[in-house]
């Protein structure tokens, strides 16, 4: 019996700690991966880094200013496509819908943000690449734009459906039609956790590589306007991480130091400051 | 439904509206718009589905089921067979289970069990920050950290003690698909961790209570009684890693050695599908070879559609009839 209570005891004290272990395992990933690319990408970052064109092949130094501007412009047509149909989209789901519409949306929904990335990029490539035969920043960003739907119109929903009935209701004595009392009352009231929605998921297709190699493709130089192959940050560290230079390699740490940095700065700040309470964040 | 003009309605505040909009009020108008809106995804999603079909058509056409089971890949002959990649899929992805799932149950049962609240909540924080880091990051890790390691430690250390088994035989490249395995296992066990972590406190308090009352340790109510109870939902989280898995591509594509092979060790170069469409979809030459990247394409959607499809349903299974009797 005592013995029988010790091997219980003891057994309980090793398994609860190995549940710690996991935990401490899994936390310290991330600490790790951030000071190794502190490490190995911080002494590379100059001005240079955000002020210049890549160097020629086989050539030292240069930045990659072209990749940073693309990627702003990528997720800037991305916002502009995904948000507003995210966010009517949500609206409707919460104020307006009826039954099945709404289920089969939230069911697409959900299912369409666990598609693999790649396969948004086959999506902008039939839809904008294979008309036009070229790539393009407007590819790139509407593969993007397709991945922010989902995320922003489940996000805008649950915010939405969190707004008290009793201010709607009030909104609505106070003799406002329905859209008015949605625009003023209920869309400011939510207007926090909506922000925090679209900031998350414009952090997440920031980092996107897959859907950007056959749409925005890649370039060398500026890429003026919308309509020509356009560098961009996630798509060069993959292109210098597999490439065979030396100095290459340095650049691609060093922009994975900053993309790596811009995305978990947007991450914290947006769930520190922007969140109240039990944010609505699944993937 | 709102796309009928509401001529009764005697709520036309929309004075400045002209000729046909006079018909709706805006109320009409805000629920179509909106509505447009949440049409759109269902849009895009028949749009992808329709685009995948029937621009596959031309290698379905060809080469039917065989497919499927053709171990060759040979853009210059135009012959193509998809097994190597749905293999390298299957194996990088059953590897990255074996290592996550124990690793984030573990640590979910932690964050839900034992963690005073507090160090659980900023745990979780730590958690969700490593699911946003970028794939591509986590692929250059893999090629300049992680394969080396691989190739100078990790590989022998295996050979010489599990050198008997198929799995660990063969010269140590350091790529391949364990190293691919062990890139996903990193990237996919937050996903287990937050979602087993939710479906754990979704179990009742009082059964907890009840398995303490009756004398078990802490680590037996938790195992005997919490987990079991939690079960249909950890499955769903699996399911959910697994789809996530199965469609990464950049830190795949980086370490896995993009070699067309079917072979049984884990320490050979293979590829995934993932990783063919992201190495060869933007310098395929003729209709045929893109069109069986594309059916490569379609085989990945259709896999994760359905795992992410059942995962859906188990959480929603277990986190619904949990909370049903959750004490407030």
């Amino acid at each position: 019996m005592s013995a029988r209570l010790a091997w219980r005891k003891s057994l309980n004290v090793v398994m609860l700690s190995l549940t710690g272990l996991c935990a401490l395992l899994t936390v310290s990933a991330l600490f790790f991966i951030l000071g190794y690319l502190v490490w190995n990408g911080g002494k590379d970052l100059s001005w240079n880094f955000f002020t210049k064109l890549p160097a020629p092949v086989g050539e030292v130094g240069g930045g990659m200013a072209n990749a940073i501007l693309g990627s702003l412009k990528l997720l800037f047509l991305a916002a502009l496509f995904g948000v507003p149909i995210g966010l009517l989209g949500g609206v409707y789901l919460a104020e307006f819908g009826g039954r099945t519409v709404p289920f089969l949306v939230r069911y697409t929904a959900d299912l369409m943000n666990g598609v693999p990335s790649i396969v948004m990029g086959i999506f902008a490539y039939a839809l904008v690449v294979m008309p036009m035969h070229h790539f393009s920043t407007l590819a790139g960003g509407i593969a993007l734009g397709v991945m922010v739907i989902p995320t922003v119109l489940r996000n805008t929903e649950s915010f939405l459906r969190d707004v008290p009935r009793a201010m709607r209701e009030g909104s609505f004595a106070l003799g406002a039609n329905k859209w008015r009392m949605i625009a003023t009352v209920v869309l400011p009231a939510a207007s926090r956790g909506i922000l925090t929605g679209v900031l998350l998921a414009l952090a997440r297709v920031a980092g996107e590589t897959a859907p950007l190699l056959f749409t925005a493709f890649g370039n060398r130089y500026w890429s003026p306007g919308w309509m020509q192959p356009t560098s961009s940050l996630p798509v060069i560290i993959y292109t210098y991480a597999t490439g065979p230079y030396e100095d290459w390699h340095r650049q691609a740490w060093a922009a994975g130091l900053v993309l790596l940095g811009l995305v978990l700065i947007t991450n914290i700040l947006v769930r520190a400051f922007l969140t109240r309470g039990a944010a609505y964040e699944r993937t | 439904m709102a796309t009928t003009p509401n001529a009764a309605a005697p709520t036309d505040f929309s004075g400045n509206s002209r000729s046909l909009l006079r018909r709706w009020s805006a109320d009409d108008i805000a629920h179509f718009v909106t509505f447009l809106s949440a049409a759109t995804l269902l849009v895009i999603t028949s749009l992808l589905v329709y685009q995948l079909w029937v621009l596959s058509a031309e290698a379905r056409a060809k080469f039917g089921w065989t497919f499927f089971v053709t171990k060759t890949w040979d853009p210059v002959a135009g012959d193509f067979g998809a097994l190597p990649f749905i293999y390298g899929t299957i194996v990088t992805s059953l590897v990255s289970l074996v290592i996550a799932v124990p690793l984030g149950v573990g640590a979910a049962i932690f964050l839900a069990e034992l963690a005073p609240p507090r160090l659980s909540s900023s745990l979780t924080f730590v958690s969700d920050l490593l699911a946003a880091v970028p794939s591509v990051i986590y692929g250059l890790l893999g090629v300049f950290l992680l394969v080396p390691v691989m190739r100078t430690t990790v590989q022998p250390a295996l050979k010489a003690v599990l050198g008997f088994l198929p799995l660990f035989q063969g010269p140590s490249y350091g790529i391949g698909f364990l190293t691919a395995g062990i890139v996903l296992a990193i990237m996919v066990v937050p996903f287990v961790l937050s979602v087993s972590r939710e479906v754990l406190l979704a179990v009742p308090r009082d059964q907890r209570e009840a398995a303490l009352a009756l004398g078990a340790t802490k680590w037996e109510s938790t195992w005997k009684v919490v987990v079991p109870a939690a079960r249909i939902g950890i499955f769903g989280s699996v399911f959910l890693a697994l789809a996530r898995a199965l469609g990464e591509t950049m830190a795949v594509t980086m370490v896995i050695g993009n070699n067309p092979r079917v072979a049984a060790s884990l320490f050979s170069p293979g590829y995934s599908i993932a990783a063919v469409l992201a190495n060869e979809f933007s310098e395929a030459t003729g209709n045929l070879y893109l069109s069986a990247l594309i059916e490569l394409g379609l085989v990945l959607f259709l896999l994760t559609f359905v795992l992410n499809g059942l995962a859906r349903l188990l959480i929603l299974v277990t986190t619904a009839r949990g909370s049903g009797v959750l004490p407030t």
